[in-house]
């Protein structure tokens, strides 16, 4: 038994932060930002939506793609790491946003590649036969976990959210998955609650915002993705030449360019969409890929393969056969 | 069998993509060459799998003309 995409969606709010907007509020410019990131523009949750909200947008979205009805969905796997409480999980919210039936719901905090690992986690379930319809989906707030007066972060991450249908099938679907972690690594890149101790309370508050220390991010990301690019292909005897697309986490155009590069694939087969979105963090998988499927670039029967690197660091791939 | 200066600035014309001409000894890669931080990021990692050596990030934030990259390979080639 496989897993295979049956539907996919996404959601992007609609106010827009460009890069313009930015050189208003903090010391920075266009240029700078573009020859850095390739973000040309990020999309901002307004006060009304949350993590929860644009995954109901989602996923309704790869519903209908699927032609599922959610009466068929055994599961809901959230991908996030911004929802608005501790718990309930995002999940749950969504879960009660789209159905009454009491199927399980619950959350995977992999950062930016929580959407492979959810995905990952779904493939299982489906290949033990334990169930044959799952929800998976990313989203991700960062824009509010960023210090508004930041410019190493504020520039970088925009919301959003992915969804895909994942339905049992006797064919791939889904080839792999590859997932890593290197905890050692949690003061590169991160996001501190708000801590509750009374010692620290007020000092900590203060400094709950996003933390990342860009280069030394971008070094171990570029390597680390390269070993797992090779990793992916040699697990399922497959050479760069038999992919059609590259559906890479939009954190960086440069570092996707050194991935694309590594495995010789020209950059028109790569799908980005971090000009318009920005890094959407665990959204960003799912929302390129639902980008390449709308637009009719990517077609049934394609070889893609996707992959994540994010905070932990979390890293994961994806073969799969569209 | 180039020498290690040759390798290093074939490498640093490939990831800057500049011309031979320009990489001189005492090019400063951000000042002369035109490379950001990302870019000397890349090199460094480029140098890191020509000379199959690991450069601590202490080390390759003081990397910063060609020199300095000649320099460090060559002290370091027979670690």
């Amino acid at each position: 038994m496989f897993s295979r995409i049956a539907g996919t969606g996404h959601y992007l709010p609609e106010q827009c932060l460009t890069n313009a907007m930015l050189e208003q509020r903090v010391d920075t410019t266009h240029d700078w930002i573009v020859e850095r990131t390739g973000i040309h523009q990020r999309h901002i949750a307004s006060n009304g939506e949350n993590a929860a909200t644009m995954a109901v947008a989602a996923a309704r979205q790869a519903l209908a793609a699927a032609e599922t009805d959610i009466a068929e969905i055994d599961l809901i796997v959230v991908a996030t790491t911004s929802g608005d409480r501790a718990f309930p999980s995002v999940a749950c919210e969504v879960q009660a946003a789209l159905t009454d039936e009491n199927i399980p719901a619950f959350d995977v905090a992999a950062a930016c590649s929580g959407f492979i690992f959810a995905m990952s986690v779904a493939d299982q379930y489906i290949r033990s036969g334990t169930y044959r319809s799952v929800l998976v989906i990313g989203t991700d707030v960062l824009s509010r976990l960023c210090r508004p007066d930041d410019r190493n972060t504020i520039v970088l991450f925009g919301d959003g959210a992915g969804a895909v249908v994942l339905q049992a099938s006797n064919v791939p679907g889904i080839e792999s998955t590859h997932l890593h972690s290197a905890g050692e690594f949690a003061d590169l890149l991160g996001v501190n609650h708000p801590q509750r101790r009374e010692s620290d309370h007020a000092e900590a508050l203060s400094e709950a915002w996003m933390y990342m220390k860009g280069n030394e991010v971008f070094k171990v990301a570029v390597s680390k993705l390269s070993e797992l690019v090779n990793e992916t292909l040699v697990a399922n005897g497959l050479t760069p030449d038999d992919l059609d697309w590259l559906v890479p986490h939009q954190a960086n155009l440069r570092i996707i360019k050194a991935t694309a590069k590594k495995l010789k694939m020209p950059m028109s087969q790569v799908v980005t969409t971090l000009a318009d979105t920005g890094n959407t963090s665990a959204a960003s998988v799912p929302i390129a890929l639902d980008v390449a499927v709308r637009d009719g670039r990517i077609q049934r029967g394609h070889k893609l393969l996707l992959e994540a690197f994010g905070g932990g660091f979390a890293w994961g791939s994806a073969l799969i056969t569209y | 069998m180039s020498t290690i200066e040759e390798r290093v600035k074939k490498i640093i014309i490939e990831q800057l993509g500049v011309k031979e001409e320009e990489v001189k000894s005492e090019a400063s890669f951000e000042n002369d060459l035109g490379a950001d931080s990302l870019d000397t990021v890349e090199l460094v990692m480029a140098l890191e799998e020509e000379f199959e050596t690991e450069i601590p990030d202490e080390e390759a934030e003081k990397i910063k003309t060609v020199q300095a990259a000649i320099d460090y390979v060559t002290n370091h080639a027979n670690d």
